[in-house]
């Protein structure tokens, strides 16, 4: 059990190619933190410096209270699952768990029991003497996260573990790991692309974006404030919709209040699609509610529920609704959103932050 | 893989067979004529029977000594042989191992010249650098040894370039995972990288096992004690421009048990040798 901490830590490749530029974070003991953004951002890089596989350019990391920047990673106290499970072919699943803690000179009967103990937890005692590639996807996954639960370390790290699994296996093994994280209250640093996990996984949200943090928070709070357009964008499928507001406000919407008026800067409007709702001519709207003539380009079903893509006049932006159930709408079908404008998020063109309204 | 059906089997069969017919064939000639006595061979056509000398040939080669190349008996020249055949064949693995696994796994400072160095040495065939070789073995003091005859050939460019490919195959989160395991450079060696080596290994072995085997110029040069032979140099010494001088029958006696332990070889090596060559496990 330890806490880790970032302290403005970079990562400078050979030709100046700044990947991480100056991270700093707290992950508090126990606690489950994911770190995501698109492809590119430096999540892996940064995981990877944690881990020691990567070397710290500048800044330091630190796990309880060591400082750790100089130790090998064997010596970090940190147990990390791949991607691609990187579990030794040649061994017995037993081998692999236990050959960690064979370079640690451990004495064999402690290796039997944490061996026991993770199969038992994992599921995967009659497993114990296959080689990996006699095992289906998932099963190699518990083994990779087997070897990393038998070290007994200060930290987990994940480095986009549930990616090579399908769509169903993963959802089972994200529960799973959530579960076995909260029971063994380990502190884990989880890095993903894919937002849904890292929704559904995280007791804190980092999200970065080309080297630098956008934002940390609980993740309603991400997905409720979301501190920039990056972050309004990345997270929430589909993405939350933008309406740049100009001298005009915006062509085809209508709102009764100051809404639209272009404040002392450019300015664009952000509303995701759960808060918009479709509203017949002669329905009566609250007051307050900002009103959207559409034209409808195409619907998405998802089953539960309906997106209704549709054009706002003039060339403008597209905007998603979402419609509860089925919805048989067909293309070029004018229809008229209601959103309460309490509902819109507001940013600054220019740096892109969010504007707080007092 | 293509399908035969109806008359292709057959065909197929027919000419199988016929190719281990002509590749066998001189084969058991040789066989046959190691079976019979010097006169009988002397004085063809050739019966395509083995005769009556099987015993006494083989006994006088193995334990007797043959006259023509200084009494030597043929189990000294197998023996030697395969000194030489080990000596080159474990010795260019271990080397080349060595080598691509710090060309693969380490960053040092001109890592890539060296690889290029290594590599260009593939263009300088034993027989290119065969007068400066002999100098330096004859200053060493090394001619008529079994260093001077495995030394020159031990370095390996072409299984060090197989084994650079195959440690490049394996992913690096192995080589990660092994280093959180808290695996050194040697013991990663040891426990991940020379088992999951294991055919490659192998294969190579069988290749270069019969390379050494077969090696003529450079014992030639480097052994003129008659008791530091290889079988191939003494099979060559064994014949003589006048077919009289010649002892035909133990040259066939000689022949047939220098082609027995390279067989033996490939039949007890096959299994591996084949998935060396054919499968990448991983």
């Amino acid at each position: 059990m330890a806490k880790i901490e970032l302290t403005d830590v970079r990562k400078v490749y050979p030709g100046n190619v700044e990947a991480v530029k100056g991270v700093s974070l707290s992950i508090p003991d126990g606690s489950f933190v994911v770190l995501v953004g698109p492809s590119g951002c430096g999540k892996s890089t940064l995981l990877r410096m944690v881990a020691g596989l990567e070397s710290i350019s500048s800044g330091t990391v630190e796990i309880g209270e060591r400082v750790v920047n100089e130790l090998e990673p064997a010596e970090r106290d940190i147990a990390m699952v791949f991607q691609n499970y990187a579990l030794y072919p040649h061994m017995s699943v037993r081998g692999n768990l236990q050959y960690g803690l064979k370079n640690r000179k451990m004495a064999s009967d402690e290796i039997a029991r944490r061996v026991d103990a993770a199969a038992k937890m994992l599921e995967i005692g009659p497993l114990l003497d296959r080689k990996p590639g006699q095992l289906s996807g998932g099963q190699r996954q518990r083994v990779a996260m087997g070897r990393a639960l038998v070290r007994e370390p200060a930290a987990f790290l994940f480095d986009e573990p549930l990616s090579n699994l399908d769509a169903k296996l993963r959802v089972q093994m994200r529960a799973e790991i959530r579960r076995l994280q909260r029971r063994l209250g380990t502190t884990s640093l989880y890095v993903t692309h894919d937002q849904l996990e890292a929704m559904t996984l995280a007791d804190k949200l980092v999200v970065l974006n080309s080297g630098r943090i956008e934002q940390v928070g609980s993740p309603m709070d991400v997905y409720e404030k979301p501190a920039s357009l990056f972050v309004a964008t990345f997270i929430g499928s589909p993405a939350m919709n933008l309406l740049p507001v100009g001298e005009g406000g915006v062509p085809g919407v209508s709102a009764s209040d100051h809404l639209l008026s272009p404040g002392g800067r450019p300015q664009i409007l952000g509303v995701r699609p759960e808060h918009m709702r479709l509203v017949a001519e002669t329905d009566a709207t609250q007051p307050g509610d900002a009103i959207f003539e559409l034209t409808v380009n195409g619907v998405e079903v998802v089953g539960a529920e309906s997106f209704v893509y549709g054009g706002l006049p003039q060339g403008g932006p597209e905007v998603a609704v979402r419609v509860a159930g089925y919805s048989h709408l067909e293309p070029g079908t004018q229809v008229r959103a209601a959103t309460s404008h309490d509902a819109f998020h507001r940013f600054d063109r220019e740096s892109g932050r969010r504007i707080v309204v007092a | 893989m293509i399908e035969k059906r109806g008359i292709g089997r057959p065909i197929a069969h027919v000419v199988l067979i016929l190719g281990v017919l002509i590749v066998a064939f001189p084969i058991y000639y040789t066989f046959i004529a190691s079976t019979q006595s010097l006169t009988t061979i002397l004085r063809p056509p050739l019966p395509l029977t083995p005769g009556d000398q099987f015993v006494p040939n083989y006994s006088e080669a193995i334990f007797g000594g043959i006259g023509r190349i200084g009494g030597v008996d043929v189990l000294t020249l197998l023996f030697n042989t395969l000194v030489m055949a080990l000596g080159i064949a474990l010795g260019k693995i271990f080397i080349s191992i060595l080598s691509a696994f710090a060309v693969v796994f380490f960053r040092f400072p001109l890592r890539m010249l060296f690889f290029w160095l290594i590599f260009v040495t593939l263009m300088l065939p034993v027989e290119v650098r065969i007068l400066p070789t002999y100098k330096v073995m004859v200053d060493l003091g090394m001619i008529d040894t079994y260093a001077g005859l495995i030394l020159p050939l031990i370095a390996s460019a072409t299984a060090t370039l197989l084994f650079r490919q195959f440690f490049m195959t394996i992913p690096s989160e192995l080589v990660e995972a092994a280093r959180i395991d808290g695996a050194g450079p040697l013991r990663f060696l040891k426990d991940i990288l020379l088992p999951l080596s294991k055919t490659n290994i192998a294969a190579l072995f069988v290749i270069l096992f019969i390379y050494g085997w077969t090696q003529y110029l450079w014992p030639l040069l480097v052994t003129n004690d008659n008791q530091m032979n290889t079988i191939v140099i003494a099979l060559r010494k064994m014949v003589s421009f006048a077919d009289a001088d010649t002892p035909w029958h133990m040259v066939m006696v000689t022949s047939i048990l220098a082609i027995l332990p390279p067989v033996l070889v490939v039949v007890l090596m096959q299994r591996w040798f084949v998935r060396g060559l054919v499968e990448s496990e991983k």
